[in-house]
This record gives C-alpha cells, sequence and structure tokens, in this order.
C-alpha cells in the first residue's frame, strides 16, 4: 500500500481506510458479552475439569467463532444497514469497511476458531462451533431473517447454543444439562427482543425486513411475550431439577419467573395508548427485568457448581 | 493535496498495524501455551515421543511386550478359575 492511494476520497469526508477498531466492530462485541457469557458457564459447570488455559482458548474460540458470524451477519446486511438509522453507522454501510474485507475476516475467523476449538478440546465441540456459524450465518442471516417474522425465534438457535459448545468442549459428550440451557436461552430470545421492539422505533419496515410488530402489530406481540414468557418458566425450573442445579438455583429461579411472568402479564393487559401515555414504561421494566433474567440464571448455575465450603468462605468474607 | 509527514490516517494505520501485531502475538502465546499444557498432561515422557510424526518401532515393541506381560498376568488366574471349578 503506498501514499497515493490516500489522496482519493480524503476530501470528500469519507473515510477510506479502516481502523483496527473497525475491523473489531464488525465482530459485534456486545453480542460476544452474552456468548462468552453462557459458553463460560457451560464449561465450568460440565461434571469434567479443563485445564484454566485450556478452558480459556476454549471460551476464545467460541467468541471468535460468535465474532466471525457477526462479520457474515454485517457482510450479507450491509444493504439493510445502510437504510436503518440504528446501523448505518456500521464498518461496512459507512464505507470504512468494504463488504468483501467483512466475508474475507468472517470467512477466515470462522475457519480460525472451529480448528482452534478442535485442537484444543475435541472435534465434537468444534462440530457444534461450525454448526452455530452456519446456523447464524446462513439459516438466519441469508435466509429467515428477511423472510419470516419469526426470523428471531428460530434464528435465536445460534445465540442458544454456546452452553451446549462449552459444555461438550469440557466433557467431549452431550448430555440433557446443556440441552436445557440451550432450551433456556432459546425461549427467554424471543420476549426479551419484542418488548425492545415494542419501544424502540424501528425501521426494520422500510428496510424490508419482517418484525413481529411491524407486521402482525403490537397488540400480537404482546399475546406473544406473554405466551414465551409461560412457556419459559418450566425450562428454567426443570434446569434446577438436574444435576447442575440445586436449591439456591430453584429459589432464585422461581422468583425470578415470578416476577418475569408478571412483568409480561403486566405488558400484555396495556394497549398502545396507554404505554405510550407513559412512554413504555412496563415494556422498558420486562426489557431490563430481561437482561438480568438471563444473567441472574446463568450466575446462580456458577454458584451451584462452586463447592459449599468456598460458598461459605466468600460469604463469610463478604460480611 | 499535501501529505504532511504525520497524517490521521499514517495513525490510523499505525494502530492497524499494532492490533495486528497484538494479535499475532496471541496467536503465538495461545499456541505455544497449548503445546505446553498438552504435553505437560501426557501420562509418561514415551507418550511425548509419539508427537515425533516418525515412526518409532521402540514404541511399538515397547507397547506389545507391556501387553504380552498383562496378558501373562492373567494367566495365572484362569488356571485357578479351572482348577476350582473342577
Amino acid at each position: 500500500m503506498t501514499d497515493v492511494s490516500l489522496n482519493d476520497g480524503l476530501d470528500d469526508g469519507r473515510t477510506p481506510e479502516a481502523g483496527f477498531g473497525d475491523y473489531l466492530a464488525l465482530l459485534k462485541p456486545r453480542v460476544m458479552s452474552l456468548v462468552v457469557f453462557t459458553a463460560l458457564v457451560g464449561l465450568l459447570v460440565a461434571p469434567a475439569p479443563v485445564h484454566p488455559f485450556v478452558g480459556f482458548v476454549a471460551i476464545l474460540c467460541i467468541a471468535i467463532g460468535g465474532g466471525a458470524s457477526g462479520a457474515l451477519n454485517m457482510w450479507w446486511d450491509a444493504d439493510i444497514d445502510a437504510r436503518m438509522k440504528r446501523t448505518r453507522g456500521r464498518p461496512v454501510p459507512a464505507g470504512r469497511v468494504e463488504a468483501g474485507e467483512a466475508l474475507g475476516l468472517g470467512v477466515a475467523l470462522s475457519g480460525f476458531s472451529v480448528l482452534m476449538l478442535g485442537l484444543a478440546t475435541n472435534w465434537f465441540a468444534a462440530s457444534l462451533l461450525a454448526f452455530t456459524i452456519f446456523f447464524y450465518a446462513v439459516v438466519y442471516t441469508m435466509w429467515l431473517k428477511r423472510s419470516t417474522a419469526q426470523n428471531i425465534v428460530i434464528g435465536g438457535l445460534a445465540g442458544a447454543l454456546p452452553p451446549l459448545v462449552g459444555w461438550v468442549a469440557a466433557t467431549g459428550a452431550m448430555a440433557l444439562e446443556p440441552w436445557l440451557m440451550v432450551a433456556l436461552v432459546f425461549m427467554w430470545t424471543p420476549p426479551h427482543f419484542w418488548a425492545l421492539a415494542l419501544f424502540v422505533r424501528s425501521d426494520y419496515g422500510d428496510a424490508g425486513v419482517p418484525m413481529l410488530t411491524e407486521t402482525h402489530g403490537a397488540r400480537a406481540t404482546r399475546n406473544h411475550i406473554l405466551a414465551y414468557a409461560l412457556l419459559l418458566a418450566p425450562v428454567a425450573l426443570a434446569l434446577g431439577l438436574t444435576s447442575v442445579g440445586g436449591p439456591i438455583y430453584l429459589a432464585g429461579s422461581i422468583a425470578l419467573n415470578a416476577a418475569f411472568v408478571a412483568g409480561a402479564a403486566r405488558v400484555w393487559r396495556r394497549d398502545q395508548a396507554t404505554a405510550e401515555a407513559d412512554r413504555f414504561l412496563a415494556e422498558r421494566k420486562l426489557f431490563k427485568l430481561s437482561l438480568w433474567y438471563l444473567f441472574l440464571h446463568f450466575g446462580l448455575l456458577m454458584v451451584e457448581a462452586t463447592p459449599l465450603v468456598v460458598r461459605l468462605e466468600g460469604a463469610v468474607a463478604w460480611l | 493535496m499535501a501529505l504532511r509527514v504525520e497524517h490521521e490516517i499514517h495513525r490510523r494505520r499505525r494502530g492497524r498495524n499494532v492490533g495486528l501485531l497484538v494479535v499475532l502475538i496471541g496467536f503465538v502465546g495461545i499456541v505455544f501455551g497449548l503445546t505446553v499444557v498438552k504435553t505437560l498432561n501426557l501420562g509418561s515422557a514415551a507418550e511425548m515421543e509419539r508427537f515425533d510424526h516418525v515412526a518409532r518401532p521402540a514404541l511399538d515393541v515397547a507397547a506389545e511386550r507391556e501387553a504380552a506381560d498383562t496378558t501373562d498376568a492373567a494367566a495365572p488366574t484362569d488356571q485357578g478359575e479351572e482348577e476350582t471349578q473342577r
């Protein structure tokens, strides 16, 4: 690369060269945090010891795999992103990174993360990570997102799989517990997202993306939120009855699910006029609660996995 | 447009290069760390030799001898069982 290329585009205010941060932004770091946390819990609660360094590499690979699917998403959805206010500033539609670069980065990091996870842990976990990337990039991004209002429901599976990948990385085998963790995230995603969609003015419709709030309206979205909240509760409680659960998890889960169902019922009872009158207060509360809901459920699984002595010592130290 | 010695673009490029350097060093660190962990977790030094990617007949002979010893050790027990049955 020479300085001659710099003359192009500098005068018109464009930024022709990407910084390192632009490439990081392609990996959707905020989405990555959920992936890292749930995968870490899946790995730590698994009944098999993992060397800390191998565990660190496994989580890193899962995070990079998640980031790679984010880059592939930004490559494919560059046209949609350019039409929506929220996503207009992303590196590809903003012109800082070329779409081809996003594709190259996504493919390269996908291959790298799968290969490294296979070498660090086992090839079963690596193939599950490959499936997760495929599901997000191809099934969700390329197929479902533009074709059905249920896109985030089915596509949510990609975001739900990391705890299973973490578990398999540790044990090398499937079990009921990680699948219940997957089900927990899977059933949590729709009410979490739709609560947000109710109070955030989106331009998905202008971009041609069918979202439930746009295609079926607010009433149907409220009905869906309550239905998913009710279906979510037994899944969350069932996890407490398995080997990774326990009394602390169960007590916390009962309280969280009672609060979540009550919040969803509050949102369900309201109509759009009432919601607009108090600037979507109940919807905002439910969205905030949904963040705590998932964080605390997985946090409680970690607590259950911690030996009693360590827990008691920690409690005494805290007091 | 005349380029100054230190243009904003140069700073951005440097940032990108430093970022790539950090990533590459991190990659080397991960491969090195994994190698150390995997080799230290091997059962015996003989197993470490299996990573040479070269045929090691001595290892196979040792494995055969070990298998034969295990069979010999098990044999008297079988005889004992037969005598008991009689």
